[in-house]
């Protein structure tokens, strides 16, 4: 993104942020999500994008989010809480990183996608044979305006970021990486560590999504946390608007977010297999996104 | 006799019960262009991806400037020096030629990244004959020119050594005689070539030694005239065509 539509996008986050004086139902709830899928599903596409890697980790991490504010909120005051957080996601992702980011495609899904799984019996069995409670109350000061700020905030901060990164070495790292890695090894690239580097930036706001999140539950356990999910909707937001633009993935956030609206409400027995169905569909219709469409056709135009 | 620049000792390596290269030992000297020979199959793509750190060796050294390199990751061999063209080209297809160049530049041993890159990159097209094509997806290039972007990236490594590996194949006669000028310019420049070759012209007019290899193994050694009448060396090729 160039600088002038950073700072034009940054000046629209602004002014979005006046929907809580506008209507603090519906359009509130119903921003607060579209928000919450933005951040996720631009933070999941600034790694996925470049490097190529499809990653199923975005509920691990949203979780451990979630869940660090049920075990510490009330505890800590809440930018502690948001520092804790961000600690412990940053630490597993290093770890995550370091053990699945050599290894190829396939392998790596399964992985991630694993992980979550993993992490939720892991908490489940702490919390059923160490604290011997399972599921917490969520009370705490923050408003549901709060959260939306948060959230833009965020939003606003990742598109900063990845601005930055686009433009910088390390980005363009990434993109070589994604072309072939075979040739950005021989080029001195360590790839291993860009990767892992940008996969931890990733999570990083994952995680800061999921706390921002938690106090939106007033009642939390390892299930809603870790829900396998939040992976795939993100990755359908993701593909649908298009992975190689930073803001790619908010065309494909906005309408499946409101999709998703109308399903649950719905249909909420079916949800799992609406959601399959639009997954394909998405997967067969527009393969490179809907950025990835509208590039081609201005291609077109100019050719 | 100077040191060599490459010393390679006792390499080897196998895929399963294939031994692809077998006890490989040669030297590179500064300033020399070496060609590395033999019929298919004889491990010669091999040699080069250990000496590159795209695998890694069972047994052997390899090292540079009396450094050992054998067993670094390729992108710490690369910054410290060796850089390589592939027998299958790679270009990186999405990106421009300038980015292809960039790429070489911005990650090496004498790195370089904004406005002095970009002047870089465009010399170094320039030099391959890619001159005003910097902006032109790698995708869309021809054979020929997406050999020439290779060369041109693996150049902007600076490297202290440069691996080619059939870096020549499939050029029609005119672009054959291009290609081999260019090779030339860059021993005039002073640089250090291991190049892999089948076009024996090429290496007649190119290399100051040869080594020749056959089964994984180097079958011989000395200058292109004189390898290339070695009746063992004659044999391997005969044997390997009649086949
Ligand atoms: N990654 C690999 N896995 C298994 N076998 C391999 C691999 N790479 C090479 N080989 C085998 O090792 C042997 C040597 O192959 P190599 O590519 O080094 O030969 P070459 O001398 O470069 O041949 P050419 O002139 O055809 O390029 C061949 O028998 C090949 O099939
Ligand atoms: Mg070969």
């Amino acid at each position: 993104m160039s600088r002038n539509a950073l700072i034009f996008a940054l000046l629209v986050l602004a002014a979005l942020s006046a929907v809580p004086w506008l209507d603090s139902g519906f359009w509130l709830a119903l921003s607060i999500n579209i928000a919450q899928y933005a951040v996720l599903a631009t933070a999941w596409a600034v790694f996925s994008g470049p490097t190529r890697y499809v990653s199923l980790a975005t509920a691990a991490f949203f979780g451990i989010g979630a869940y660090t504010v049920a075990v510490l909120g009330e505890a800590l005051p809440w930018p502690a809480v948001l520092a804790a957080a961000g600690v412990i996601g940053v630490l597993v992702s290093l770890l995550v990183g370091f053990a699945t980011l050599r290894l190829s495609g396939v392998y790596f899904v399964v992985f991630t996608f694993g992980l979550a799984e993993l992490i939720r019996q892991l908490v489940t069995w702490f919390e059923v044979n160490v604290t011997r409670t399972i599921g917490r109350y969520v009370f705490l000061d923050i408003t549901q305006a709060q959260i939306y700020w948060q959230l833009l905030g965020l939003f606003g901060l990742l598109l900063i970021l990845g601005t930055w990164l686009r433009a910088s070495r390390l980005g363009f790292a990434l993109r070589v990486i994604g072309e072939d890695e075979m040739v950005a090894r021989h080029v001195g690239i360590d790839t291993a560590r860009a990767k892992i580097a940008l996969f931890a930036l990733s999570a990083l706001f994952m995680i800061l999504t999921g706390a921002v999140m938690a106090p939106r539950w007033t009642y939390l356990d390892p299930a809603i946390a870790f829900n396998p999910t939040t992976s795939f909707q993100v990755l359908i937001m993701a593909l649908l608007g298009g992975v190689h633009a930073l803001l790619g993935p908010l065309l494909g956030v906005v309408p499946m977010a409101l999709l998703f609206e109308v399903l649950s409400a719905n249909f909420p027995n079916h949800f799992s297999i609406l959601l399959g169905a639009v997954f394909m569909l998405v997967v067969y219709a527009v393969p490179r996104g809907v950025i990835g469409l509208l590039a081609r056709t201005q291609r077109r135009r100019v050719a | 006799m100077s040191a060599p620049l490459l010393r390679v000792t006792g390499l080897t390596r196998a895929f399963g019960g294939l031994v692809a290269v077998n006890a490989l030992s040669f030297g590179v000297r500064p300033g020399e262009i070496l060609g590395l020979l033999g019929p298919n199959g004889s491990g010669k793509t091999t040699a080069l991806n250990l000496i590159s750190g795209a695998l890694a060796p069972d047994a052997g050294r390899v090292e540079l400037e009396g450094r050992l390199v054998s067993g670094l990751p390729a992108h710490r061999i690369a910054r410290l020096g060796i850089a390589r063209t592939f027998q299958l080209v790679r270009p990186l297809p999405a990106m421009s030629c300038t980015e292809n160049v960039l790429a070489g530049l911005a990650f090496g041993r004498d790195a370089a990244w904004d406005g002095e890159a970009l002047e870089r990159a465009e010399a170094l097209l320039a030099l391959v004959g890619l001159g005003g094509k910097g902006h032109l997806p790698a995708e869309v290039l021809t054979y020929v020119d997406q050999k020439r972007l290779e060369l041109a990236r693996a150049l902007a490594l600076s490297p202290r050594l440069l691996l080619l590996d059939e870096w020549l194949a499939g050029l029609n006669p005119t672009e054959l005689r291009d290609g081999i000028a260019l090779i030339h310019s860059l021993r005039e420049e002073g640089r250090t070539v291991l190049m892999v070759e089948h076009v024996m012209d090429a290496v007649r007019s190119l290399c100051d030694r040869c080594v020749v290899m056959n089964a994984g193994a180097r079958i011989a050694e000395g200058p292109p005239a004189e390898v290339l009448a070695d009746r063992e060396v004659i044999r391997a090729y005969l044997g390997a065509e009649d086949a």
